[in-house]
């Protein structure tokens, strides 16, 4: 390990390290952060949930954006996978259908960023209590 | 994600290090290495559920999780993303799972500022120290404040000393500061020594360096070039974590010659204790630390005169340390705005005796009795009546019904008739009788009492014989006023804090609990059923199936009847063991 000389340096080693943490963090306070949740069912993954699922996080740290990704399990959206569900804080939740890795960075740069709406939305068909 | 595991002592003992094998092994069958990471992290306080596994970004909480689940956590929830629900927490009282311990009525009233990273980072990685601001309080006031702007900022900060007594850290700090000396020490008091009390210990295993850290805010603050921590050798993992730590943090050159380029040096070394309870005691700490036997000495001179080595000596408790660099981080008005008047900040407390929820937690000074036990702690086990609640170890009180509304901090709890202490906090039920556990207490103290002055050697033992008297049917009124007389006396004449608050326990029963010993003493009776020389057993005819299983088991022969008719207890024959209570399965034995 290199000696760490200065308050500068310091400050620059716990830049470079709060990444790391960056997860934990944020899993403290889920309710003030905008939540996505990736359908990861057998049928998710298997249409590649897992893949568009490391693209979000990746984009998400790289970019800084108040936002936690979560699996989940079956949504139910068998048909339109995979799927994932973007839930902003006091909104009620949207749910976007075939979601690949280049709809995942549309997802993030024009809803979340933006809250425009874009293609591929599913409509609501249960409620959760 | 991340599985993050904890490895405090609890739940290391049932097996979390093998639980962390056994996930490393799913994870790397299933292909899921890259994308998922096992941490051993300090205790997450929940103790009752151990061991517990938390998977992050979703937050899951785990418990009670053996080897064997490894295997579906990961098939199931890493990979599927799918809960396993029959490892969840169950409310007690709507029977619901409950994933995410935000919703958790343990967790929900706590206010963790001591246990910040308990149970979050890893604690034998200085980066996630690093990471969660750590070493930015010292690096902040060795290069921007002077000793005394340090010390005037912790001042008004409120903290106060959480190893018992309360005294006001930044006084203390001042004090040994206002002395010139050629050599100074900052000395941590690890040694945690009342029953059932395990806050020291998990803060050491959790977050060894936000210890360090403050042990080198206090060395610049007051003059010192040396930190020495005294820790009980029983805890071995508390030992190795700190040492881990002290060797990362001179790697970075946080600890050493120098630090951070300023002109502050400041070393750090351990010092083992044997594990005796007077050794807690900031005097007889310093003579155990010098190689001579653990005994107290007259105050004044206070340690921040002459300590260690006859050398000013600042000397504080573990959690007192670990309040220390948020202070800093967050200012001292953020501290004081948390607390009652006159006590700051929040207080760890070890919970045990008969709750639903044993375990560590850490709540905001003020809260009540009433809180702590029936939300935090989730009521009595197996729904019995609440009797009382001993706070402050051997050197505090029992509270009882009357007390569970009263805000506690430092003087509320002493105007009750207990004390704060380091923070043991043991529930009892109505099961417990209240004569016994106040010989329990003084048994630990007679055994623990260092010989050196009369009053506790002499007195405590006398208190001891009394209340085995009192316990064994043979007291008499007499007794009580005794009890009370010498109480008074060890408590105005002992040389150190030991002696000085050990008849409390007696005390504050004899006050909240006095009908219980005269019943003890008049009736010979003990109504929780305890004192077994008090007790009488009967058969009761009609419950009885002459099945023989009492008299073939009683020692004395005391216990006589035909086959299949009710039997009969031969009282001078009986010598109250409690076989027979013990062995009928008809519950035919009437115990009064």
């Amino acid at each position: 390990m290199t000696k760490i000389k200065s308050l500068d340096e310091l400050r620059q080693k716990k830049q470079q390290l709060e990444q790391s943490l960056e997860i934990r963090e944020k899993s403290d306070h889920p309710e003030s952060m905008i939540q996505i949740k990736v359908a990861m069912a057998t049928c998710g993954i298997a249409a590649g949930a897992r893949t568009v699922m490391n693209a979000l996080v990746e984009k998400i740290r790289n970019e800084k954006i108040p936002a936690v990704v979560t699996q989940t399990g079956c949504m139910g959206y068998c048909y339109a996978e995979p799927t994932i569900e973007v839930k902003k804080p006091g909104q009620d939740p949207v749910v976007f259908s075939y979601v690949d890795v280049k709809k995942a960075e549309e997802i993030i740069d024009k809803y979340i960023r933006n809250n425009e709406l874009i293609d591929g939305i599913l409509p609501a068909n249960y409620q959760t209590i | 994600m991340q599985l993050l595991v904890c490895g405090g002592t609890g739940c290391q003992a049932s097996a979390s290090a093998t639980i962390v094998d056994k996930l490393n092994e799913s994870l790397k069958a299933h292909g899921l290495t890259e994308d998922a990471q096992v941490v051993i992290t300090g205790c997450f306080g929940f103790c009752e559920k151990g061991p517990i596994v938390k998977v992050i970004p979703d937050n899951t909480f785990y418990t009670q999780v053996t080897p064997e689940d490894a295997e579906e956590i990961v098939a199931e929830h890493i990979l599927k993303g799918r809960r396993v629900s029959r490892l969840l927490y169950e409310d007690p009282e709507t029977k619901e799972h409950v994933s995410d311990s935000k919703h958790m009525g343990f967790y929900q009233k706590q206010m963790r500022i001591a246990l910040r990273n308990c149970g979050f980072i890893d604690p034998e990685n200085i980066d996630e120290y690093i990471a969660r601001d750590g070493y930015s309080a010292l690096a902040q006031v060795i290069t921007e404040l002077t000793p005394d702007q340090a010390i005037d900022m912790l001042k008004q900060s409120g903290l106060r000393g959480r190893g018992g007594a309360g005294f006001p850290a930044g006084l203390k700090w001042e004090f040994t500061k206002n002395y010139t000396a050629d050599q100074k020490y900052v000395v941590c008091n690890a040694d945690e020594g009342d029953p059932g009390a395990f806050m020291d210990r998990s803060i050491l295993e959790g977050d060894p360096n936000s210890v360090i850290e403050a042990m080198a805010i206090c060395g610049y603050c007051i003059g010192a070039n040396k930190g020495v921590v005294y820790i009980r050798a029983e805890y071995p993992l508390a030992i190795h974590r700190l040492q881990v730590a002290i060797e990362q943090a001179n790697e970075y050159g946080l600890l050493g010659k120098n630090i951070l380029g300023t002109d502050f040096s400041f070393e750090m070394e351990l010092r083992y204790g044997a594990g005796a309870f007077v050794c807690g005691e900031e005097t007889a700490l310093i003579a155990s630390m010098e190689g001579g036997r653990g005994e107290p000495n007259f105050k004044p001179p206070f340690p921040a005169e002459s300590g260690y080595n006859k050398k000013p000596t600042c000397v504080n408790n573990v959690e007192t340390f670990a309040n220390v660099p948020v202070i800093y981080l967050k200012g001292p008005e953020w501290f004081s705005s948390i607390g009652t008047e006159k006590s700051k900040g929040t207080k760890v407390f070890a919970l045990a005796g008969k709750i639903n929820n044993v375990g560590l937690i850490e709540v905001p000074m003020g809260i009540t009795l009433r809180e702590i036990i029936f939300e935090i702690g989730g009521g009595i086990k197996d729904g019995k009546k609440f009797k009382a609640v001993q706070t402050g170890g051997p050197s505090g009180g029992c509270l009882t019904e009357k007390d569970l509304d009263t805000p506690i901090d430092f003087d509320s709890l002493l105007a009750a008739g207990s004390m704060m202490g380091s923070g043991g906090m043991i529930v009892m039920d109505e099961d417990d009788c209240m004569v016994s556990i106040a010989k329990f207490y003084l048994e630990f103290i007679v055994e623990e009492s260092c010989g050196k002055c009369t009053p506790c050697r002499v007195g405590n033992k006398r208190m001891l014989e009394t209340l085995e008297k009192i316990c064994g049917g043979k007291g008499d009124m007499e007794d009580l006023d005794n009890l009370r007389n010498m109480a008074h006396v060890i408590r105005d004449t002992s040389l150190c804090g030991l002696g000085q608050t050990s008849p409390n326990p007696v005390l504050s029963t004899l006050d909240n609990f006095y009908d219980e010993y005269v019943a003890h003493v008049k009736d010979k009776k003990c109504e929780a059923k305890q004192c077994k020389a008090l007790a009488t057993y009967t058969i009761i005819p009609e419950a009885c199936t002459g099945c023989t299983v009492c008299a073939r088991n009683c020692p004395t022969d005391a216990i006589t009847g035909e086959r299949r008719q009710p039997h009969f207890i031969n009282q001078d024959l009986c010598i109250r063991c409690g076989v027979c209570y013990t062995k009928c399965k008809f519950n035919a034995i009437l115990v009064q």
